[in-house]
């Protein structure tokens, strides 16, 4: 990791995460804290959102302004405080069941609105806080406590979706691997738009599969292999890629944010405007009216 | 002479709406008071719409029991409505399009039948919907407006349409009134015309005003009638006073994003139906879990499911006590009316940021959409404002305590990005630094202090509420107990009882939430009988009133047709309840015809009407009967029966098969 603007132990949070140990989100929150560092945010222009689970209590770890929200709704929750206060550093953190389970019609609108927010999924393949329940990205197949049987469905591919969904930022990190995942999310955040950063952050306790092992064994680094992240074809092969597995950057592509084309935002973020709009302009919404 | 009602009738698509904005504006520009509802129903094009509009000199609360001027658009409208125009009353029609058979209109109504297509030639080819202005025209000739105001008002509605637009309606509405001038005498209204205009406007502009007014800096809506007109008024205008307006994928959304928006320090607002709130319900306790502000508008529509979208009803009242798990602390307001629809919101956003919590404002369609005359200081620009507790700053980190345990309840609230007090706002419960309750550090007392802490904050909004308006007898022999959107109504209609010489009294409740036990309590004993007056069908609120009160009221009267009350309905049924006569279910002669319309209309299309009604012995069911002889609308002939049980509704056909020849279509839902 390159040098850090702010120390890492400045995001420490008020209490340890109670995760249990060697879990993958450990790795998440480091390289989050990492990359706030690297970037010299400070924790009180930094706001981070989450839904519920194991990895959606990743805001009460770390130093910073959190809101701890429902399941499935922290891009909502996200979106109005970013058009709310523009000036504030928006991380949203949580886990594959929270957001590309019950959250994923909000994640899909984000992306295409192209919110200024960050994003990063621990993807453990299964639903942890409820103790091992099939999740949206649980292989076919696999037997999970919902599924004995072997799981009947196909998994969601999350990178191919969101860049199908015109998301200017996909990236997908590996709890093995803190430094390229802190690059990762710091891109993220200087990112102007939208950005996912799909994480494989094993569950050690319920998930037997997808393990530290397992993964490594199979990712390998894009920015090792030539990829160019402004190819959205390319881009879309390797997230089709099943047998080895890319980390790194896909994707990314400048454009306005939702920001950028928001009238209202033109003179400053609305929480420092004064109260009181323009006295003028309602005065003559009431003449109108007579 | 008091106030003046006016129906038009017409089909949608017929450019309704339009004849009766021109009236209206006209009157009120003159200086009357004007309300007016349109029963409108789901479909764009088709089917009947009908708009009443009633002016006068006085405040007009409600639109009333009486019909004196009838603008028929097309021919179902003359057959509906012309028989309900009151004595002295006019009909107007386009005379060479529309026939009204003799028989329909009562005694003493006049016929202005207006030779349109003749007026109208001197303006060359024009479209059919021209006719509107010509009638408009005469109507204003009959009730004595100012052609003058009327021309600038033509001139305004239509202000952005070609030039020619505008010229040819001033022109046809001028034309229209010279001819009505010509052949009768304007009514005697007796009407002074201040000349001081008022603004005329509907409830949910009142609202978006309000939110404006208040400061409001963000706006998220899902389309929904009936209050989508707040999403697109504040779509226009909002960004002009610095508002981010959001339409977004679903309710559940939309409030959370409010509710983001409220927590990092701007006044939020978002606003839909009882579907939508459905959809919000998990996340306005989750307001109050969080201590965020957020005020949350639910404009009720007839339930329950999608129900009939474009009517009105009070019916959401058990849903919202009921909403999201748990105990939380919150405030749920109703305005009692169109102004008071503009000072809630207002009042709404003080409430959620100094208690910091979820403020709902119950609306309803009728509410919503009807338009209103109000007083400029109604609208207040200069509202007080405030904003509860901050801390902007904090010396020291780890000083800071978001959820500190206070004896009022409320901690004071720092935003992200205020100095050194960063900290978690969780769903989970919490400590006072907001450090989880929920997990490793699980600790009962503390859970229970949180809580009470949470709730204690309503003490202090129920200290600060006034007691609920009273209006009438100060000790009636029937007091009238409604809950928000009917507060004219039933004022009108304590004013009907009165001139019956009934002692009558009014209770109109606004704050639901705190409830005003004691006040309650206190108007209950003044009163020798107490009547809950709501529009839905089980009496919601009075059974509410039972369990905050131990009050069992006398009686209800209720209504859930789709439509909103009127006085003479409140006041008829209030005066059953006096004599010990129960609110009478079986349809009335009116609604047996509009049951016989619904037939035809949904099966044989156009071309019957129900000519005859009348009371028969007995339906397949043994029961009481409604029979409507129908005819064909072209010649008269015969086309057969309509047997209606008077209880059930059920329709019996004896009629000759007719093809369909009508394609409803939808919109609104
Ligand atoms: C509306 C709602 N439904 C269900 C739950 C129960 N629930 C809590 S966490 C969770 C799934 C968590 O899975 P994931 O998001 O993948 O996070 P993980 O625990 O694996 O990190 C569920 C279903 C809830 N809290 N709220
Ligand atoms: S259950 Fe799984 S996801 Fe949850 S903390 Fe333990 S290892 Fe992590």
């Amino acid at each position: 990791m390159a040098t850090l603007e702010l120390p890492i132990e400045t995001y420490d949070g008020p209490v340890d995460p109670d995760w249990c140990p060697a879990c993958g989100d450990f790795g998440v929150l480091k390289a989050l804290k990492q990359a706030a560092g690297s970037l010299g945010i400070r924790p009180d222009d930094m706001l981070v959102v989450s839904g519920i689970g194991c990895s959606s209590n990743l805001p009460g770890f770390i130093h910073a302004y959190g809101v701890h929200g429902l399941h499935g709704r922290a891009v909502p929750l996200a979106t109005g405080a970013h058009l709310a206060n523009t000036d504030l550093t928006v991380v949203i953190t949580g886990g594959d069941g929270d957001g590309y389970g019950i959250g994923l019609g909000h994640m899909l609108h984000a992306m295409r609105r192209n919110l200024n927010l960050t994003y990063v999924v621990m993807n453990n393949q299964v639903y942890g806080l409820t103790t091992g329940q099939a999740s949206p990205t649980t292989g076919l197949e696999v037997v999970t406590k919902s599924t004995p049987r072997g799981n009947p469905e196909l998994p969601l591919n999350p990178l191919a979706m969101a860049l199908a969904a015109g998301c200017g930022y996909v990236a997908r990190g590996f709890s093995g691997d803190v430094a390229q995942m802190a690059g990762l999310i710091a891109g993220g955040m200087r990112h102007r738009g939208f950005a996912l950063v799909d994480v494989f952050s094993p569950c050690v306790t319920y998930n037997h599969l997808n393990t530290y092992p397992y993964f490594r064994e199979r990712v390998y680094k894009l920015e090792e292999a030539g990829h160019d992240p402004a190819d959205l074809a390319a881009a879309m092969r390797a997230a089709g890629e099943s047998e080895r597995l890319p980390t790194g950057l896909f994707y990314q592509v400048e454009r306005p944010s939702y920001a950028d084309r928001e009238p209202a935002l033109a003179d400053g973020p609305p929480v420092k405007r004064p109260i009181k709009g323009n006295g003028d302009a309602f005065r003559s919404l009431i003449a109108a009216m007579c | 002479m008091g106030a003046l009602s006016i129906g038009i009738g017409g089909a949608a698509g017929d450019g309704l709406a339009r004849c009766g904005d021109i009236l209206a504006r006209t009157g009120t520009r003159l200086g009357l008071h004007a309300y007016a509802y349109n029963s409108y129903q789901s479909v764009i094009r088709g089917g009947h719409i009908w708009l009443t509009l009633r002016m006068g000199e006085d405040k007009v609360r409600s639109h009333g029991d009486h019909l004196n001027l009838l603008i028929a658009l097309n021919q179902d409208t003359l057959e509906r409505h012309a028989p309900q125009v009151e004595a002295g009353g006019w009909i107007v029609y386009a005379a060479d399009r529309l026939t009204c058979p003799e028989r329909l209109p009562g005694k003493d109504v006049n016929l202005l039948g207006m030779p349109v297509k003749e007026l109208l030639k001197p303006l060359g080819k024009v479209p059919p919907v021209m006719q509107n202005s010509v009638l408009v025209g005469a109507a204003a000739h009959l009730l004595g407006l100012d052609p003058a105001v009327l021309e600038g008002v033509t001139g305004d509605i239509y202000a952005g349409k070609p030039v020619e637009v505008i010229a040819h309606n001033v022109d046809a509405t001028r034309a229209g009134h010279a001819h009505a001038r010509q052949h009768t005498a304007a009514l005697n209204t007796g009407w002074a015309f201040s000349r001081t205009a008022r603004p005329f406007l509907t409830g949910n502009q009142a609202m978006a005003l309000g939110a404006l007014a208040a400061g409001c800096k963000f706006y998220a809506a899902y389309p929904m009638t009936p209050v989508s007109n707040i999403l697109h008024y504040l779509a226009a205008h909002g960004p002009d006073f610095g508002m981010v307006v959001k339409q977004c994928e679903d309710e559940i959304a939309v409030i959370h994003t409010a509710i983001g928006a409220g927590y990092a320090g701007v006044r939020a607002m978002c606003a839909t139906s009882g579907g939508g709130f459905a959809l919000m319900s998990e996340a306005v306790g989750f307001a109050g879990m969080i201590e965020a502000p957020v005020v949350i508008v639910e404009g009720q529509r007839a339930g329950p499911s999608t129900g009939v979208p474009t009517k009105t009803e009070q019916g959401d009242l058990n849903q919202v006590f009921g909403a999201s798990q748990g105990d939380y602390p919150r405030a749920i307001l109703a305005p009692v009316d169109t102004a008071d629809a503009f000072g809630s919101v207002a009042e709404a956003f003080n409430l959620a940021e100094r208690f910091q919590m979820p403020v709902i404002v119950m609306s309803d369609l009728a509410l919503a959409e009807h338009y209103e005359t109000v007083e400029h200081t109604d609208l207040d620009w200069d509202m007080p404002i405030d904003r509860g507790e901050r801390v902007d700053d904090v010396a020291e980190a780890d000083g800071y305590l978001r959820y500190r345990l206070t004896p009022s309840g409320v901690s004071p609230r720092a935003l992200p990005g205020t100095p050194r007090a960063a900290h978690i706002a969780a769903s989970d419960e919490h400590d006072e630094a907001g450090i989880l309750l929920s997990d490793v550090f699980a600790s009962p007392p503390m859970r229970r202090k949180m809580h009470e802490k949470r709730m204690r904050k309503l003490e202090a909004v129920a200290a600060q509420l006034p007691p609920p308006e009273r209006y009438g007898a100060s000790r009636p022999e029937v007091l009238l107990i409604g809950w928000g959107s009917t507060g004219g109504v039933i004022r009108e209609a304590v004013d009907l009882l009165s001139e019956r010489g009934v002692v009558a009294g009014q209770m109109q409740v606004k704050y639901l939430l705190p409830f005003p036990t004691g006040a309650m309590l206190e108007a209950i004993d003044t009163a020798r009988r107490t009547v809950v007056v709501e529009n839905n069908l089980t009496g919601q609120f009075a059974r509410y009133l039972r369990a905050e009160t131990g009050h069992r009221a006398h009686g209800l009267v209720l209504r859930y047709d789709g439509e909103p009350f009127t006085p003479g309905y409140i006041a008829e049924r209030a005066q059953a309840v006096l004599t010990g006569r129960s609110q009478p279910l079986a349809l009335s002669e009116g609604e047996a015809r509009e049951c016989a319309y619904h037939y035809i209309r949904s099966r044989l299309g156009d071309m019957a009407w129900p000519a005859t009604l009348r009371r028969v012995g007995e339906h397949v069911y043994g029961e009481p009967a409604w029979e409507a002889r129908l005819e064909g609308r072209d010649d008269g002939h015969d086309m057969g029966l309509l047997v209606i049980g008077a209880d059930t509704g059920a329709v019996l056909a004896l009629h000759h098969p007719i093809p369909r020849t009508q394609e409803a279509a939808h919109g609104h839902a």
